[in-house]
């Protein structure tokens, strides 16, 4: 059933589709962190409208799947706003990322809430301001406790870029798709090959998440 | 294509989307139940005293866990039945059911692991100078301990399972985002059936997780177990 031919045929169609699914990995893995900071500080923020604001963007973008904002993002954002994103990329790349922007903010406002009150405590105590506070003292300890969780969001922003297909651009699984309708009884060595392709860009992400586990592990004493 | 808001429009798609709603909400149940059935065996899993078997399927779950739910998807519904010996056909919901509930079972899995790994030492001990069979030992004394505290960790997966379901669209299960995609075909109107299926999620969803916090909260008191809401932290990796 899966010959070494087949395989031969299948690999170098599959290629091509990798750099798309790297390039919105990337993009949307800045992007994300990028929007998880702003969005963690904007939540811990003394301004209220802000608060607020960023508040309703983690809702809105946690409560609806990340399928469905794909698709607004795609059909209803032109319309609606006379936004022309430019390209299905920026469409795929801005939804991945808001949505994932969102779940990671929370990582980074619990981060620094649970930072011992103490250590902000001590930092008034030495008179540093409240930008000091934060830069010296605060966020280096929080970053650590973040470092296992956004490890874990690595490999579910690698697994959403599958979804990039579905509007037309041309990643791994659009390739396998292509393949499987030209020649169905193809279907399960493409598919496999496909999910083999993810597995080995997903390899060196499961060996960043571990590698980040073990430096926020690294002198702390166990709680 | 229009370029406005049309509410005609929107009250016109809003019945038509809905039809899709029992669908969308029977699939989440049964891909949930699956994953939580289904999640018992990977925990057992990592208990398998015989080496090469363990590290075997456990690789097997790391491969399930790292690809694109959307793929193992269209593998079973398009590539299935056309395995030899073993494949059959599966129509959408049933692929839907297997192949979202077979990806999830890994982190559900996860999830009994670290209940598990909760319970005290003690406990295991006291059950072995009981002299208890393996079989009490786990329903008896390991089981009743390690769940209750999971509760919460397995709502989110609820909610998680909820919002993964419209994948099930593209292999053609009839569900509300199936449903908007159709009447955006028809009438060439996309803005407002997708709306209309971005405000059903969000209606849905979040008085769904403000009840799940609240339950976390009251687990995490009547256990008062620091290890539970760390868990629960680090198991909030998996939503997607």
């Amino acid at each position: 059933m899966i010959t070494i031919n087949a395989i031969a045929d299948i690999f170098p169609v599959l290629m091509k589709g990798v750099e798309i699914t790297v390039t919105v990995l990337l993009a949307s893995i800045v992007l994300g962190y990028f929007i998880a900071f702003i969005a963690g500080f904007g939540r811990l923020s003394n301004n209220v409208i802000l608060r607020k604001f960023t508040g309703f963007y983690v809702e809105v973008f946690r409560g609806t799947s990340l399928i469905v904002q794909l698709f607004w993002f795609y059909y209803a954002l032109p319309i609606l706003f006379g936004i022309e994103i430019g390209s299905d990329f920026w469409a795929g790349v801005l939804a991945i990322s808001l949505n994932y922007g969102a779940y990671m903010s929370e990582i980074v406002r619990g981060s620094i809430q649970s930072v011992a009150k103490g250590q902000s405590e001590a930092a008034t105590a030495l008179n540093m301001s409240r930008f000091q506070r934060m830069r010296l003292v605060i966020f280096p300890q929080a970053v650590r406790m973040m470092l296992p969780e956004f490890g874990n969001y690595l490999i579910l922003m690698l697994k959403s870029t599958s979804l990039v297909s579905l509007i037309g651009m041309t990643d791994i699984l659009y390739y396998g798709d292509i393949l499987r309708s030209s020649n169905l009884s193809q279907a399960p060595t493409v598919y496999l090959l496909v999910l083999v392709f993810y597995f080995i860009l997903a390899l060196p992400l499961i060996w960043l998440t571990k590698k980040m586990e073990s430096i926020s592990k690294k002198g702390v004493a166990s709680q | 294509m229009n370029n406005n808001w049309s509410w005609d429009i929107f009250f016109d798609a809003f019945p038509k989307v809905l039809e899709g709603l029992g669908i969308t909400l029977g699939l989440t149940i049964a891909c949930y139940l699956f994953a939580l059935i289904f999640g018992f065996i990977w925990t057992f899993v990592k208990r398998i005293p015989i080496t090469p078997i363990r590290w075997v399927l456990l690789w097997i779950m790391e491969f399930i866990r790292s690809t694109p739910p959307l793929v193992q998807l269209f593998f079973l519904y398009y590539a299935w039945p056309i395995v030899p010996y073993i494949g059959v056909t599966l129509d959408p919901f049933t692929s839907a059911v297997l192949g979202l509930g077979i990806h999830y079972s890994t982190y559900i899995g996860e999830v009994y692991r670290s209940g598990i790994d909760s319970v005290d030492r003690g406990q295991w001990e006291a059950a072995r100078a009981l002299n208890f069979s393996t079989g009490q030992k786990w329903t008896k004394v390991i089981l009743p301990q390690a769940i209750p505290p999971t509760i919460p960790m397995l709502g989110n997966y609820l909610i998680i399972m909820f919002k993964e379901v419209p994948l099930a669209s593209t292999v053609g299960v009839s569900g509300i985002l199936f449903m908007a995609d159709e009447f955006g075909s028809q009438h060439w109107k996309y803005l407002e059936p997708i709306t209309i299926v971005a405000i059903l999620f969000l209606v849905l969803s979040y008085p769904s997780a403000i009840l799940i916090s609240k339950l976390e909260k009251k687990m995490n008191r009547r256990f008062n177990k620091k290890a539970t809401s760390k868990q629960i932290q680090e198991n909030k990796g998996a939503v997607s």
